[in-house]
């Protein structure tokens, strides 16, 4: 198992080398100078090409690479732009926000998707089947901006129980309660994120519910909630928990809608931010740091399925 | 049973049919459709409520909602079946590429494997960053980042047709290469290809107008749903309205094609089938 864990973990090394290629490629597609597209029209030349100089935007493009990605291993991800700070910084001071909706969300999801899937799954066709299986495709079909925008106009400005906007960081204060305000963009997130793990649960418990194993369990006379979560359900994880898997990820990139919508300090709104204000060297750090994080979910995913199913054997 | 059949015998689908093609005559014919003139402003009428003259209200610059709906379906199906074309397009000729030639495979699958490990959005947005606004650019970039999940679906449907026994009976017969994707293995995968269309096109109206609604997506001076969103969220205490509609449309246009897509799966996928008909 150990093997198989440093085999995968090394095979990650080629797919985050190109993908470190791809994420240095995207200041080298901007039509034009880089720098000037950075800086505005307004930019004095002087101001121009210092930034160049110091972005190393005038050398081959190979040194530029080798110079970004030594920088990136060490921990240096350049200077934004805009923040006038190391990149890193700026992605760490907005860190909480996003890690927080996602955590909070992920669990939302979890607590909320997985069990009614099993309850479609157990009643399938029943009414209440089609009322969840409905329900999932509704919430699935909503763009999370309008879900959080009606959450925000019903909760928050008409019956006044929850905040807006913003969110006071819990590490600075160290007040709990200003958990209030991830509550209804944790909603945002989650509901159609529910919505597609209710469906995934209910049809891969439907798919291994037709398994000759789950007829021999039924014909011995076990009961209805051993069959359903030791035989069935356990053998529907894998493809749950791989779902979960990317969910998370997707979450994270879901925080640039929700984090714009409500107004949150988080990476997802800096990565707006910094779009519109053409401060590249951040959106590339954030870019590499989620590529990453993909692929660190997508590594623990695979050695889970070792725990959960015991027909896979790892050597 | 056709399709059309199975259609008519599930209501639910049939609504969704209806809703496609309500929106459908909206976009084609916005023109005779539409009550006013979508960009004609009457700061007089400005954030006036639903009634008789304004359907659907109007916004802040006294512009008629129910009109900029009716043209916003026009740039949002359109957006949406650009990004078909693109990515059903390039996705399908790499994907059978990839599944086809053995040599070519790991390099092209590595690579979009990599692509994939960046989320569809944030990979969107760079994208138009990098390109500009504008319809097109938006369509290449949404286009973009379902090009790879095409790829490798249709890269996996590739492996397991190019192993059935007529194909092998054409490569031995002599049968040239481009004619054996062109007549055996195209033919073979259109069912999941058109299935996985229809979701596509379901979310990638959802990403367009996310993007309208981050103000990087169609320029604003085009009514599309997501930029009447984005417009709207202002006004949205003193006009909900500015809100409700274009919303409304997205969801029951996104809700369509899920469920026109839910029902072709069921009839075109024979192991979806067999669980419904209990074959």
């Amino acid at each position: 198992m150990i093997a198989y864990i440093c085999r995968r973990f090394l095979s990650m090394i080629p797919s985050l080398f190109l993908a470190s290629v791809i994420v240095f490629s995207f200041i080298h597609f901007i039509p034009g100078d880089p720098a000037q597209v950075m800086l505005g029209d307004q930019a004095t030349p002087e101001r121009v090409q210092q930034l160049r100089e110091s972005m190393g935007l005038d050398r081959p493009l190979y040194v530029q690479y080798a110079k970004w990605i030594g920088g990136v291993l060490r921990g240096d991800m350049g200077q934004s732009i805009f923040f006038h700070k190391p990149v890193l910084d700026v992605i760490a001071d907005r860190a909480e926000t996003s890690l927080l909706i996602a955590v909070f969300s992920m669990i939302l999801i979890i607590v909320v998707g997985v069990p009614i899937g099993i309850l479609s799954a157990v009643r399938c066709n029943s009414r209440l089947d089609q009322l969840f299986s409905g329900a999932s495709m509704f919430f699935a079909s909503i763009p999370t901006f309008w879900l959080g925008l009606n959450l925000m106009l019903l909760f928050a400005v008409t019956l006044k129980w929850l905040p807006t906007s913003g969110f006071p960081s819990i590490v600075e204060s160290g007040d709990w309660s200003n958990l209030r305000y991830l509550v209804l963009p944790c909603i945002t997130l989650a509901a159609p994120n529910s919505a597609l793990i209710i469906r995934l649960t209910r049809s891969s418990m439907l798919d291994v519910a037709r398994a000759d194993y789950v007829k021999t369990a039924w014909a011995k006379g076990l009961s209805e909630g051993s069959v359903t979560m030791r035989h069935i359900f356990r053998n529907s994880l894998i493809s749950v928990v791989s779902a979960l898997g990317f969910t998370f990820v997707a979450l994270l990139a879901g925080t640039v809608v929700t984090e714009t919508v409500f107004s949150l300090p988080g990476v997802g709104r800096l990565v707006v931010e910094s779009l519109l204000r053409r401060d590249y060297p951040t959106i590339q750090g954030v870019i590499l740091i989620v590529a990453f994080v993909y692929m660190l979910v997508n590594l623990l995913v695979d050695l889970s399925f070792a725990i959960l199913d015991p027909r896979i054997r790892y050597s | 049973m056709n399709i059309l059949a199975v259609f008519a015998r599930r209501k639910i689908a049939l609504f969704g049919l209806a809703v496609i093609g309500v929106m459908l005559a909206f976009a084609i014919f916005a023109p005779l459709i539409a009550t006013m003139d979508p960009q004609e402003m009457n700061p007089v009428d400005k954030l006036t409520p639903p009634n008789g003259i304004y359907l659907f209200g109007t916004d802040n610059f006294g512009r008629d909602i129910f009109s900029r709906v009716v043209y916003g379906a026009r740039a949002s199906l359109l957006g949406s079946t650009g990004v078909i074309l693109f990515s059903m397009t390039l996705g399908v000729l790499t994907g059978v590429v990839a599944g086809y030639f053995r040599r070519v495979e790991p390099w092209l699958m590595r690579l979009v494997d990599v692509l994939m490990a960046f989320p569809p959005l944030l990979l969107a947005l760079v994208l138009v960053s990098i390109l500009g606004r504008g319809m097109i650019n938006v369509i290449v970039a949404v286009g973009a980042t379902y090009l790879t999940r095409t790829t490798r679906i249709v890269y996996g449907l590739t492996l397991k047709v190019r192993e059935e026994a007529y194909v092998e009976a054409a490569v031995s017969s002599g049968t040239r290469v481009r004619d054996i994707i062109l007549r055996h293995l195209l033919p073979n995968m259109m069912s999941p290809i058109i299935v996985q269309a229809t979701f596509t096109f379901a979310f990638s109206l959802l990403d367009m107008a996310a993007l309208d609604f981050l103000g990087l997506g169609i320029p604003p001076s085009i009514p599309s749903w997501g930029n009447m969103l984005s417009e709207g969220r202002m006004y949205i205490t003193r006009a909900p309205w500015l809100l409700t509609f274009p919303g409304m449309c997205i969801v029951l246009t996104v809700l369509a094609f899920n469920l026109a897509g839910d029902v072709l799966r069921d009839r075109l996928d024979p192991h979806f089938r067999s669980r419904i008909e209990g074959v």
